[in-house]
Protein backbone atom coordinates (compact mmCIF):
# COMPACT_ATOMS: atom_id res chain seq x y z
CA UNK A 1 0.00 0.00 0.00
CA UNK A 2 2.05 2.70 1.33
CA UNK A 3 4.77 0.65 0.39
CA UNK A 4 4.29 0.41 -3.26
CA UNK A 5 5.93 3.91 -4.23
CA UNK A 6 8.83 3.05 -2.07
CA UNK A 7 8.96 -0.29 -3.78
CA UNK A 8 9.33 0.48 -6.97
CA UNK A 9 12.02 3.60 -5.99
CA UNK A 10 14.00 1.03 -4.47
CA UNK A 11 14.02 -1.35 -7.10
CA UNK A 12 14.93 1.23 -9.45
CA UNK A 13 17.83 2.42 -6.85
CA UNK A 14 19.20 -0.88 -7.28
CA UNK A 15 19.04 -1.23 -11.14
CA UNK A 16 20.83 1.95 -11.34
CA UNK A 17 23.66 0.58 -8.69
CA UNK A 18 23.30 -2.33 -10.86
CA UNK A 19 24.59 -0.69 -14.13
CA UNK A 20 27.26 1.25 -12.29
CA UNK A 21 28.77 -1.80 -10.69
CA UNK A 22 28.54 -3.10 -14.40
CA UNK A 23 29.81 0.43 -15.91
CA UNK A 24 32.95 0.26 -13.92
CA UNK A 25 33.90 -3.76 -14.10
CA UNK A 26 33.23 -3.37 -17.89
CA UNK A 27 35.21 -0.05 -18.57
CA UNK A 28 38.04 -2.19 -16.76
CA UNK A 29 37.71 -4.76 -18.46
CA UNK A 30 37.94 -2.81 -21.20
CA UNK A 31 40.87 -1.01 -20.94
CA UNK A 32 42.71 -4.22 -19.74
CA UNK A 33 43.33 -3.15 -15.96
CA UNK A 34 41.24 -6.50 -15.20
CA UNK A 35 42.88 -9.19 -16.66
CA UNK A 36 41.86 -12.69 -17.76
CA UNK A 37 42.24 -14.75 -13.96
CA UNK A 38 40.61 -12.20 -12.78
CA UNK A 39 37.61 -11.75 -15.36
CA UNK A 40 37.07 -15.44 -14.91
CA UNK A 41 36.49 -15.40 -11.17
CA UNK A 42 34.17 -12.34 -11.39
CA UNK A 43 32.52 -14.29 -14.27
CA UNK A 44 32.41 -17.13 -11.87
CA UNK A 45 30.92 -15.11 -9.03
CA UNK A 46 28.07 -14.24 -11.09
CA UNK A 47 27.09 -17.58 -11.84
CA UNK A 48 27.96 -18.66 -8.19
CA UNK A 49 25.29 -15.82 -7.25
CA UNK A 50 22.70 -17.11 -9.44
CA UNK A 51 23.22 -20.45 -8.24
CA UNK A 52 23.20 -19.82 -4.92
CA UNK A 53 20.06 -17.27 -4.99
CA UNK A 54 18.43 -19.96 -6.39
CA UNK A 55 19.10 -22.64 -3.84
CA UNK A 56 17.93 -20.01 -1.05
CA UNK A 57 14.84 -20.14 -2.62
CA UNK A 58 14.36 -23.76 -2.21
CA UNK A 59 15.92 -24.08 1.28
CA UNK A 60 16.03 -20.87 3.00
CA UNK A 61 12.64 -19.22 1.90
CA UNK A 62 10.83 -22.33 1.52
CA UNK A 63 12.50 -24.20 4.28
CA UNK A 64 12.31 -27.30 2.30
CA UNK A 65 16.03 -28.91 2.31
CA UNK A 66 17.62 -29.79 -0.85
CA UNK A 67 20.98 -30.27 -1.83
CA UNK A 68 20.71 -31.93 -5.51
CA UNK A 69 21.23 -27.78 -6.97
CA UNK A 70 24.15 -29.40 -9.19
CA UNK A 71 21.63 -31.99 -11.24
CA UNK A 72 19.75 -28.96 -12.28
CA UNK A 73 22.86 -27.02 -12.99
CA UNK A 74 24.17 -30.24 -15.26
CA UNK A 75 20.82 -30.34 -17.25
CA UNK A 76 20.88 -26.64 -18.27
CA UNK A 77 24.22 -27.00 -18.79
CA UNK A 78 23.74 -29.44 -21.46
CA UNK A 79 20.82 -29.17 -23.42
CA UNK A 80 21.54 -25.15 -23.57
CA UNK A 81 25.28 -26.53 -24.99
CA UNK A 82 22.99 -29.06 -27.44
CA UNK A 83 20.28 -26.03 -28.65
CA UNK A 84 23.60 -23.47 -29.05
CA UNK A 85 26.14 -26.64 -30.59
CA UNK A 86 23.68 -29.22 -32.26
CA UNK A 87 20.67 -26.36 -33.43
CA UNK A 88 22.60 -23.16 -34.07
CA UNK A 89 20.79 -21.33 -31.77
CA UNK A 90 22.64 -18.65 -29.93
CA UNK A 91 22.86 -17.82 -26.34
CA UNK A 92 20.13 -16.38 -25.10
CA UNK A 93 17.96 -19.46 -27.21
CA UNK A 94 20.65 -21.57 -25.25
CA UNK A 95 19.91 -20.26 -21.97
CA UNK A 96 15.92 -20.00 -22.12
CA UNK A 97 16.30 -23.74 -23.13
CA UNK A 98 18.29 -25.00 -20.44
CA UNK A 99 16.29 -23.16 -18.11
CA UNK A 100 13.21 -24.72 -19.04
CA UNK A 101 14.82 -28.07 -19.49
CA UNK A 102 15.72 -27.48 -15.92
CA UNK A 103 12.46 -26.51 -14.79
CA UNK A 104 10.55 -29.31 -16.33
CA UNK A 105 12.92 -31.85 -14.50
CA UNK A 106 12.66 -29.83 -11.07
CA UNK A 107 8.84 -30.19 -11.60
CA UNK A 108 9.04 -33.64 -12.11
CA UNK A 109 10.99 -34.25 -9.56
CA UNK A 110 9.51 -32.00 -7.41
CA UNK A 111 5.95 -33.20 -7.36
CA UNK A 112 6.69 -36.58 -5.51
CA UNK A 113 9.82 -36.00 -3.87
CA UNK A 114 8.18 -32.57 -1.84
CA UNK A 115 6.28 -34.81 -0.11
CA UNK A 116 9.11 -35.84 1.96
CA UNK A 117 10.44 -33.41 4.60
CA UNK A 118 14.17 -32.81 6.51
CA UNK A 119 16.45 -35.44 6.27
CA UNK A 120 14.50 -37.89 3.83
CA UNK A 121 14.24 -35.00 1.39
CA UNK A 122 17.63 -34.13 1.62
CA UNK A 123 18.97 -37.52 0.73
CA UNK A 124 15.90 -37.84 -2.11
CA UNK A 125 17.47 -34.79 -3.56
CA UNK A 126 21.15 -35.77 -3.27
CA UNK A 127 20.47 -39.17 -5.33
CA UNK A 128 18.58 -37.22 -7.62
CA UNK A 129 21.21 -34.92 -8.42
CA UNK A 130 23.72 -38.46 -8.90
CA UNK A 131 21.01 -40.10 -10.95
CA UNK A 132 21.07 -36.87 -13.47
CA UNK A 133 24.76 -36.45 -13.45
CA UNK A 134 25.28 -40.53 -14.12
CA UNK A 135 22.56 -40.44 -16.81
CA UNK A 136 24.07 -37.78 -18.91
CA UNK A 137 27.70 -40.07 -18.27
CA UNK A 138 25.91 -42.56 -20.49
CA UNK A 139 24.26 -40.70 -22.85
CA UNK A 140 26.95 -40.44 -26.14
CA UNK A 141 24.68 -38.29 -27.71
CA UNK A 142 26.26 -35.61 -25.59
CA UNK A 143 29.44 -36.91 -25.48
CA UNK A 144 29.54 -39.26 -22.59
CA UNK A 145 31.85 -39.72 -19.85
CA UNK A 146 34.38 -37.72 -21.72
CA UNK A 147 32.07 -34.71 -21.83
CA UNK A 148 30.34 -32.13 -24.15
CA UNK A 149 33.18 -30.53 -26.45
CA UNK A 150 33.68 -27.93 -28.58
CA UNK A 151 30.92 -25.24 -26.98
CA UNK A 152 31.48 -21.93 -28.22
CA UNK A 153 32.31 -19.36 -25.72
CA UNK A 154 29.42 -17.45 -25.78
CA UNK A 155 29.00 -16.34 -22.41
CA UNK A 156 31.04 -13.10 -21.05
CA UNK A 157 30.61 -10.46 -18.55
CA UNK A 158 27.87 -9.34 -19.88
CA UNK A 159 25.92 -11.86 -19.90
CA UNK A 160 26.47 -13.16 -16.87
CA UNK A 161 25.41 -9.95 -14.94
CA UNK A 162 23.08 -9.35 -16.70
CA UNK A 163 21.48 -12.98 -16.15
CA UNK A 164 22.59 -12.75 -12.62
CA UNK A 165 20.84 -8.87 -12.14
CA UNK A 166 17.46 -10.56 -13.70
CA UNK A 167 17.67 -13.17 -11.39
CA UNK A 168 18.34 -11.31 -8.22
CA UNK A 169 15.24 -8.90 -9.10
CA UNK A 170 12.80 -12.31 -10.23
CA UNK A 171 13.36 -13.95 -7.01
CA UNK A 172 13.56 -10.68 -4.69
CA UNK A 173 10.06 -9.70 -5.96
CA UNK A 174 8.56 -13.21 -5.63
CA UNK A 175 9.94 -13.56 -2.41
CA UNK A 176 8.23 -10.04 -1.61
CA UNK A 177 4.87 -11.52 -3.32
CA UNK A 178 1.77 -13.13 -2.04
CA UNK A 179 3.32 -16.48 -3.66
CA UNK A 180 6.97 -15.68 -1.61
CA UNK A 181 4.57 -15.21 2.01
CA UNK A 182 3.04 -17.99 0.98
CA UNK A 183 6.56 -20.07 0.91
CA UNK A 184 7.69 -18.30 4.19
CA UNK A 185 4.81 -19.10 5.93
CA UNK A 186 5.50 -23.00 5.15
CA UNK A 187 9.07 -22.79 6.07
CA UNK A 188 7.80 -20.95 9.18
CA UNK A 189 4.50 -23.48 9.99
CA UNK A 190 3.19 -25.70 7.33
CA UNK A 191 0.38 -26.67 9.26
CA UNK A 192 -0.89 -23.12 10.46
CA UNK A 193 0.26 -22.64 6.30
CA UNK A 194 -2.00 -25.20 5.49
CA UNK A 195 -4.97 -24.06 7.93
CA UNK A 196 -4.71 -20.47 6.36
CA UNK A 197 -5.91 -22.30 3.20
CA UNK A 198 -2.41 -22.55 1.34
CA UNK A 199 -1.82 -25.09 -1.09
CA UNK A 200 1.12 -25.97 0.41
CA UNK A 201 2.18 -28.18 -1.80
CA UNK A 202 1.67 -25.65 -4.74
CA UNK A 203 4.18 -23.82 -3.35
CA UNK A 204 6.96 -26.19 -2.79
CA UNK A 205 7.01 -27.55 -6.00
CA UNK A 206 6.67 -23.90 -7.03
CA UNK A 207 9.55 -22.63 -5.38
CA UNK A 208 11.26 -25.86 -6.15
CA UNK A 209 10.32 -25.58 -10.35
CA UNK A 210 11.63 -21.91 -10.20
CA UNK A 211 15.03 -22.77 -8.14
CA UNK A 212 15.59 -25.37 -10.85
CA UNK A 213 14.98 -22.99 -13.40
CA UNK A 214 17.58 -20.14 -11.77
CA UNK A 215 20.14 -23.37 -11.76
CA UNK A 216 19.66 -24.00 -15.32
CA UNK A 217 20.23 -20.42 -16.50
CA UNK A 218 23.68 -21.03 -14.58
CA UNK A 219 24.61 -24.34 -16.12
CA UNK A 220 23.94 -22.78 -19.43
CA UNK A 221 26.24 -19.92 -18.95
CA UNK A 222 28.88 -22.05 -17.12
CA UNK A 223 29.21 -24.52 -20.20
CA UNK A 224 29.05 -21.64 -22.63
CA UNK A 225 32.43 -20.53 -20.53
CA UNK A 226 34.23 -23.10 -20.27
CA UNK A 227 34.51 -24.93 -23.51
CA UNK A 228 33.21 -28.18 -22.30
CA UNK A 229 30.45 -29.79 -20.01
CA UNK A 230 31.86 -32.77 -17.98
CA UNK A 231 29.86 -34.97 -15.72
CA UNK A 232 32.51 -34.60 -13.05
CA UNK A 233 31.71 -30.71 -12.92
CA UNK A 234 27.64 -31.62 -11.94
CA UNK A 235 29.25 -34.31 -8.71
CA UNK A 236 27.54 -33.90 -5.48
CA UNK A 237 30.44 -31.83 -4.15
CA UNK A 238 29.41 -28.91 -6.05
CA UNK A 239 25.94 -29.22 -4.47
CA UNK A 240 27.88 -28.70 -1.49
CA UNK A 241 29.68 -25.67 -2.64
CA UNK A 242 26.23 -24.04 -3.49
CA UNK A 243 25.10 -24.97 -0.10
CA UNK A 244 27.89 -24.02 1.65
CA UNK A 245 27.47 -20.73 0.46
CA UNK A 246 23.90 -20.33 1.14
CA UNK A 247 24.26 -21.23 5.01
CA UNK A 248 27.90 -19.20 5.24
CA UNK A 249 25.47 -15.96 4.57
CA UNK A 250 22.43 -17.47 6.32
CA UNK A 251 19.80 -19.35 5.17
CA UNK A 252 16.46 -17.28 4.00
CA UNK A 253 18.69 -14.25 2.97
CA UNK A 254 19.18 -12.91 -0.30
CA UNK A 255 21.71 -10.43 0.57
CA UNK A 256 24.04 -13.68 2.62
CA UNK A 257 23.61 -15.52 -0.21
CA UNK A 258 25.07 -13.10 -2.26
CA UNK A 259 27.65 -12.28 -0.30
CA UNK A 260 28.41 -15.94 0.14
CA UNK A 261 28.68 -16.40 -3.01
CA UNK A 262 31.39 -13.92 -3.56
CA UNK A 263 33.37 -14.94 -0.53
CA UNK A 264 33.29 -18.80 -1.50
CA UNK A 265 34.83 -18.04 -5.26
CA UNK A 266 37.27 -15.93 -3.97
CA UNK A 267 38.34 -18.20 -1.31
CA UNK A 268 38.45 -21.34 -3.91
CA UNK A 269 40.25 -18.99 -6.42
CA UNK A 270 42.94 -18.13 -3.97
CA UNK A 271 43.39 -21.55 -3.22
CA UNK A 272 42.94 -23.19 -6.13
CA UNK A 273 46.78 -24.04 -6.60
CA UNK A 274 46.92 -25.92 -3.23
CA UNK A 275 43.16 -27.81 -3.45
CA UNK A 276 43.84 -29.51 -0.50
CA UNK A 277 43.74 -27.14 1.95
CA UNK A 278 40.78 -25.62 0.21
CA UNK A 279 38.67 -28.38 1.69
CA UNK A 280 39.99 -27.61 5.37
CA UNK A 281 39.75 -24.44 4.78
CA UNK A 282 35.99 -24.85 4.04
CA UNK A 283 35.48 -27.07 6.61
CA UNK A 284 37.27 -24.58 9.32
CA UNK A 285 35.23 -21.51 7.75
CA UNK A 286 32.14 -23.55 8.82
CA UNK A 287 33.35 -24.76 11.81
CA UNK A 288 33.71 -21.43 13.45
CA UNK A 289 30.50 -20.21 11.58
CA UNK A 290 28.58 -22.94 13.79
CA UNK A 291 30.31 -21.94 16.73
CA UNK A 292 29.94 -17.90 16.48
CA UNK A 293 27.06 -17.44 13.84
CA UNK A 294 24.69 -20.40 13.61
CA UNK A 295 22.38 -18.41 11.44
CA UNK A 296 24.87 -17.64 9.17
CA UNK A 297 26.42 -14.23 8.44
CA UNK A 298 22.93 -12.55 7.75
CA UNK A 299 20.60 -14.67 9.52
CA UNK A 300 17.26 -14.16 7.83
CA UNK A 301 17.64 -10.89 7.34
CA UNK A 302 18.68 -8.42 4.43
CA UNK A 303 21.00 -6.15 4.54
CA UNK A 304 19.64 -2.87 4.23
CA UNK A 305 20.14 0.64 5.33
CA UNK A 306 18.23 0.34 8.39
CA UNK A 307 21.13 -2.26 9.76
CA UNK A 308 23.68 0.40 9.07
CA UNK A 309 21.68 2.80 10.95
CA UNK A 310 21.26 0.38 13.74
CA UNK A 311 24.93 -0.18 13.66
CA UNK A 312 25.62 3.58 14.39
CA UNK A 313 22.81 3.35 17.12
CA UNK A 314 20.67 5.46 15.31
CA UNK A 315 17.48 3.71 15.30
CA UNK A 316 16.83 0.75 17.87
CA UNK A 317 14.20 -1.87 16.99
CA UNK A 318 14.05 -5.20 18.34
CA UNK A 319 12.13 -6.44 14.80
CA UNK A 320 14.45 -4.88 11.85
CA UNK A 321 13.18 -7.02 9.56
CA UNK A 322 14.20 -5.64 6.00
CA UNK A 323 13.23 -6.59 2.90
CA UNK B 1 -25.02 -26.00 9.33
CA UNK B 2 -21.82 -28.28 9.62
CA UNK B 3 -23.36 -32.24 10.08
CA UNK B 4 -20.30 -35.00 10.70
CA UNK B 5 -21.83 -38.64 9.50
CA UNK B 6 -20.13 -41.79 10.75
CA UNK B 7 -16.50 -40.90 10.04
CA UNK B 8 -14.05 -43.27 10.28
CA UNK B 9 -9.91 -41.96 10.45
CA UNK B 10 -6.95 -44.03 10.65
CA UNK B 11 -3.29 -43.41 11.45
CA UNK B 12 -2.12 -45.52 8.79
CA UNK B 13 -3.35 -48.91 10.63
CA UNK B 14 -4.47 -47.17 13.97
CA UNK B 15 -8.50 -46.39 13.78
CA UNK B 16 -8.14 -43.06 16.10
CA UNK B 17 -11.75 -41.95 15.24
CA UNK B 18 -14.49 -44.73 15.17
CA UNK B 19 -17.64 -44.00 13.66
CA UNK B 20 -18.03 -40.28 14.61
CA UNK B 21 -21.49 -38.37 14.23
CA UNK B 22 -22.11 -34.74 15.22
CA UNK B 23 -23.71 -31.81 14.36
CA UNK B 24 -23.27 -28.16 15.11
CA UNK B 25 -26.33 -25.85 14.40
CA UNK B 26 -25.83 -22.12 13.36
CA UNK B 27 -25.00 -19.41 15.52
CA UNK B 28 -24.13 -21.83 18.89
CA UNK B 29 -20.74 -23.02 20.02
CA UNK B 30 -20.15 -26.35 20.33
CA UNK B 31 -17.93 -28.23 22.37
CA UNK B 32 -16.38 -31.57 21.94
CA UNK B 33 -14.31 -32.64 25.48
CA UNK B 34 -12.49 -36.02 26.35
CA UNK B 35 -9.41 -36.73 27.72
CA UNK B 36 -6.39 -37.12 26.00
CA UNK B 37 -5.98 -39.29 22.91
CA UNK B 38 -9.92 -39.44 22.52
CA UNK B 39 -9.54 -37.93 19.45
CA UNK B 40 -10.75 -34.83 19.64
CA UNK B 41 -8.00 -33.10 17.75
CA UNK B 42 -8.34 -35.41 14.90
CA UNK B 43 -11.92 -35.08 14.29
CA UNK B 44 -10.71 -31.12 13.83
CA UNK B 45 -8.18 -31.52 11.85
CA UNK B 46 -10.43 -34.38 9.60
CA UNK B 47 -13.30 -31.29 9.62
CA UNK B 48 -10.51 -28.63 8.14
CA UNK B 49 -9.02 -30.75 6.06
CA UNK B 50 -5.65 -31.74 7.39
CA UNK B 51 -6.58 -35.13 7.44
CA UNK B 52 -8.61 -37.36 5.15
CA UNK B 53 -11.60 -39.97 6.88
CA UNK B 54 -11.80 -43.19 4.97
CA UNK B 55 -15.28 -43.12 5.68
CA UNK B 56 -18.16 -41.25 6.27
CA UNK B 57 -19.53 -37.67 4.90
CA UNK B 58 -19.23 -34.06 6.91
CA UNK B 59 -21.19 -31.87 5.17
CA UNK B 60 -20.88 -27.96 5.44
CA UNK B 61 -24.11 -26.25 4.65
CA UNK B 62 -25.44 -28.95 2.68
CA UNK B 63 -21.69 -29.33 0.46
CA UNK B 64 -20.23 -32.78 1.23
CA UNK B 65 -16.42 -31.91 2.07
CA UNK B 66 -14.94 -34.89 3.38
CA UNK B 67 -11.59 -35.09 1.99
CA UNK B 68 -11.48 -31.77 0.28
CA UNK B 69 -8.14 -30.81 0.51
CA UNK B 70 -7.64 -28.04 3.05
CA UNK B 71 -7.45 -24.76 0.78
CA UNK B 72 -10.81 -25.59 -0.30
CA UNK B 73 -12.63 -26.30 2.79
CA UNK B 74 -10.86 -22.64 3.70
CA UNK B 75 -12.65 -21.20 0.78
CA UNK B 76 -16.01 -22.58 2.47
CA UNK B 77 -15.73 -20.71 5.28
CA UNK B 78 -14.07 -23.16 7.78
CA UNK B 79 -11.18 -21.95 10.09
CA UNK B 80 -9.19 -23.69 12.38
CA UNK B 81 -7.17 -22.27 15.46
CA UNK B 82 -4.71 -25.33 15.54
CA UNK B 83 -3.41 -27.16 18.50
CA UNK B 84 -0.70 -24.86 20.63
CA UNK B 85 -1.10 -21.95 18.34
CA UNK B 86 1.52 -22.52 15.48
CA UNK B 87 1.95 -19.09 14.68
CA UNK B 88 4.60 -18.05 11.98
CA UNK B 89 7.27 -17.36 14.51
CA UNK B 90 9.73 -15.42 12.30
CA UNK B 91 7.11 -12.96 10.81
CA UNK B 92 5.45 -10.17 12.45
CA UNK B 93 2.18 -9.46 14.32
CA UNK B 94 0.75 -8.14 11.18
CA UNK B 95 2.18 -10.43 8.54
CA UNK B 96 0.64 -13.46 10.35
CA UNK B 97 -2.50 -11.64 10.37
CA UNK B 98 -2.18 -10.89 6.37
CA UNK B 99 -1.48 -14.31 5.93
CA UNK B 100 -4.59 -15.32 7.67
CA UNK B 101 -6.46 -13.00 4.63
CA UNK B 102 -4.20 -15.51 2.00
CA UNK B 103 -7.31 -16.95 0.34
CA UNK B 104 -9.19 -13.11 -0.31
CA UNK B 105 -8.67 -10.07 -2.05
CA UNK B 106 -10.66 -7.97 -1.24
CA UNK B 107 -8.52 -5.22 0.17
CA UNK B 108 -11.31 -3.21 1.61
CA UNK B 109 -12.64 -6.00 3.61
CA UNK B 110 -9.24 -7.11 4.35
CA UNK B 111 -8.48 -3.76 5.80
CA UNK B 112 -12.15 -3.56 7.41
CA UNK B 113 -11.57 -7.34 9.10
CA UNK B 114 -7.83 -5.85 10.38
CA UNK B 115 -9.65 -3.21 12.07
CA UNK B 116 -11.99 -5.53 13.95
CA UNK B 117 -9.37 -7.95 14.95
CA UNK B 118 -7.09 -5.37 16.44
CA UNK B 119 -10.30 -3.76 17.94
CA UNK B 120 -11.03 -7.33 19.82
CA UNK B 121 -7.63 -7.81 20.37
CA UNK B 122 -5.73 -4.13 21.13
CA UNK B 123 -3.10 -6.10 22.84
CA UNK B 124 -2.20 -7.28 19.07
CA UNK B 125 -2.27 -3.66 17.71
CA UNK B 126 0.08 -2.20 20.55
CA UNK B 127 2.55 -5.32 18.90
CA UNK B 128 1.72 -5.05 15.01
CA UNK B 129 5.37 -4.95 14.39
CA UNK B 130 6.90 -7.00 16.58
CA UNK B 131 8.59 -10.57 15.61
CA UNK B 132 5.56 -13.15 16.54
CA UNK B 133 7.76 -15.39 18.09
CA UNK B 134 8.66 -12.85 20.60
CA UNK B 135 5.12 -12.86 22.07
CA UNK B 136 3.92 -14.32 25.33
CA UNK B 137 1.54 -17.37 25.19
CA UNK B 138 -1.27 -15.92 25.25
CA UNK B 139 -0.65 -12.91 23.29
CA UNK B 140 -0.05 -15.80 20.60
CA UNK B 141 -3.50 -17.66 20.96
CA UNK B 142 -4.73 -14.62 20.39
CA UNK B 143 -2.85 -13.78 17.22
CA UNK B 144 -3.59 -17.23 16.35
CA UNK B 145 -7.62 -16.75 16.46
CA UNK B 146 -7.32 -13.13 14.83
CA UNK B 147 -5.34 -14.73 11.98
CA UNK B 148 -8.28 -17.54 11.53
CA UNK B 149 -10.32 -14.54 11.73
CA UNK B 150 -9.01 -12.87 9.28
CA UNK B 151 -10.23 -15.38 6.24
CA UNK B 152 -13.95 -14.00 7.89
CA UNK B 153 -15.05 -17.57 8.22
CA UNK B 154 -18.53 -18.61 9.04
CA UNK B 155 -17.37 -21.41 11.67
CA UNK B 156 -14.48 -21.37 13.76
CA UNK B 157 -12.45 -24.51 15.01
CA UNK B 158 -10.46 -23.73 18.41
CA UNK B 159 -8.34 -26.57 19.31
CA UNK B 160 -7.70 -26.25 23.17
CA UNK B 161 -7.26 -22.27 23.41
CA UNK B 162 -6.41 -22.51 27.00
CA UNK B 163 -3.31 -25.10 26.75
CA UNK B 164 -0.70 -23.77 28.88
CA UNK B 165 -1.95 -20.77 29.77
CA UNK B 166 -2.63 -19.24 32.85
CA UNK B 167 -6.12 -19.36 34.57
CA UNK B 168 -6.75 -15.57 34.53
CA UNK B 169 -5.66 -15.33 30.40
CA UNK B 170 -7.88 -18.85 30.41
CA UNK B 171 -10.86 -16.71 31.28
CA UNK B 172 -10.06 -13.64 29.16
CA UNK B 173 -10.12 -16.02 25.89
CA UNK B 174 -13.37 -17.26 26.71
CA UNK B 175 -14.71 -14.32 27.42
CA UNK B 176 -13.42 -13.49 23.74
CA UNK B 177 -14.63 -16.67 22.15
CA UNK B 178 -18.04 -15.66 23.78
CA UNK B 179 -18.03 -12.41 22.21
CA UNK B 180 -16.47 -13.67 18.46
CA UNK B 181 -20.10 -16.43 19.05
CA UNK B 182 -21.99 -13.39 19.65
CA UNK B 183 -21.24 -11.32 16.39
CA UNK B 184 -22.04 -14.56 14.44
CA UNK B 185 -19.73 -16.61 13.92
CA UNK B 186 -20.71 -20.35 14.81
CA UNK B 187 -17.95 -22.03 16.93
CA UNK B 188 -17.11 -25.49 17.56
CA UNK B 189 -14.37 -25.98 20.52
CA UNK B 190 -11.75 -28.36 21.44
CA UNK B 191 -11.10 -28.62 25.31
CA UNK B 192 -9.34 -30.50 27.64
CA UNK B 193 -10.53 -27.93 30.29
CA UNK B 194 -14.18 -29.02 30.74
CA UNK B 195 -15.46 -27.18 32.94
CA UNK B 196 -14.97 -24.17 30.75
CA UNK B 197 -16.17 -25.08 27.61
CA UNK B 198 -19.23 -26.56 28.87
CA UNK B 199 -20.00 -22.93 30.78
CA UNK B 200 -19.45 -20.91 27.28
CA UNK B 201 -21.18 -23.64 24.90
CA UNK B 202 -24.95 -24.83 24.04
CA UNK B 203 -24.30 -27.96 23.13
CA UNK B 204 -21.75 -30.59 23.99
CA UNK B 205 -19.84 -34.02 23.10
CA UNK B 206 -17.87 -36.53 25.20
CA UNK B 207 -15.23 -38.19 23.04
CA UNK B 208 -13.15 -41.81 24.73
CA UNK B 209 -10.81 -43.47 22.68
CA UNK B 210 -12.35 -42.12 19.04
CA UNK B 211 -16.23 -42.96 19.98
CA UNK B 212 -18.62 -40.21 21.34
CA UNK B 213 -20.17 -41.59 24.49
CA UNK B 214 -22.72 -39.06 25.59
CA UNK B 215 -23.83 -36.20 24.27
CA UNK B 216 -26.47 -33.08 25.03
CA UNK B 217 -26.75 -30.10 25.90
CA UNK B 218 -24.06 -28.34 27.77
CA UNK B 219 -25.90 -27.89 30.83
CA UNK B 220 -27.21 -31.32 30.65
CA UNK B 221 -23.53 -32.57 30.10
CA UNK B 222 -22.42 -30.58 33.52
CA UNK B 223 -24.97 -31.69 35.58
CA UNK B 224 -24.23 -35.49 34.47
CA UNK B 225 -22.63 -38.07 36.99
CA UNK B 226 -20.47 -39.65 34.48
CA UNK B 227 -19.30 -36.20 33.31
CA UNK B 228 -18.72 -34.83 36.59
CA UNK B 229 -16.72 -38.14 37.88
CA UNK B 230 -14.00 -38.09 34.83
CA UNK B 231 -13.81 -34.42 33.69
CA UNK B 232 -14.69 -32.03 36.36
CA UNK B 233 -13.04 -33.65 39.44
CA UNK B 234 -16.11 -35.26 41.42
Amino acid sequence: MTGMRQKTKNDLLMLAAGIVIYAVVQTLISVGFIQDYWERNIVYVCINIILATSLNLINGITGQFSIGHAGFMAVGAYVGAIMTVKFGLPLAGGIVAGALGAAVLGFIIGLPTLRLTGDYLAIATLGLGEIIRITILNIPYVGGASGFMGIPKLTNFTWAFFMMLFVLFFIKNFVNSTHGRACVSIRENEIAAEAMGIDTTKYKVMAFTLGAAFAGVAGALFSHYTYIAHPASFTFMRSFDILTMVVLGGLGSMSGSIVGAIFFTWVSAFFAEWPEWRMVIYSLLLIILMLFRPQGLFGNKELSLKMFGRLTGGERRGTAQGN
Amino acid sequence: MLKIEDINVYYGAIHALKGISLEVPEGEIVTLIGANGAGKSTTLRTISGLLKPRTGTITFEGKNIAGSPAQDIVKQGVSQVPEGRRIFANMSVLENLELGAYIRSDSKGIAQDLENVFQRFPRLRERKSQVAGTLSGGEQQMLAMGRALMSRPRLLLLDEPSMGLAPLLVKEIFAIIKEINASGTTILLVEQNANMALSIAQKAYVLETGRITLSGTAKELSESEAVRKAYLGG
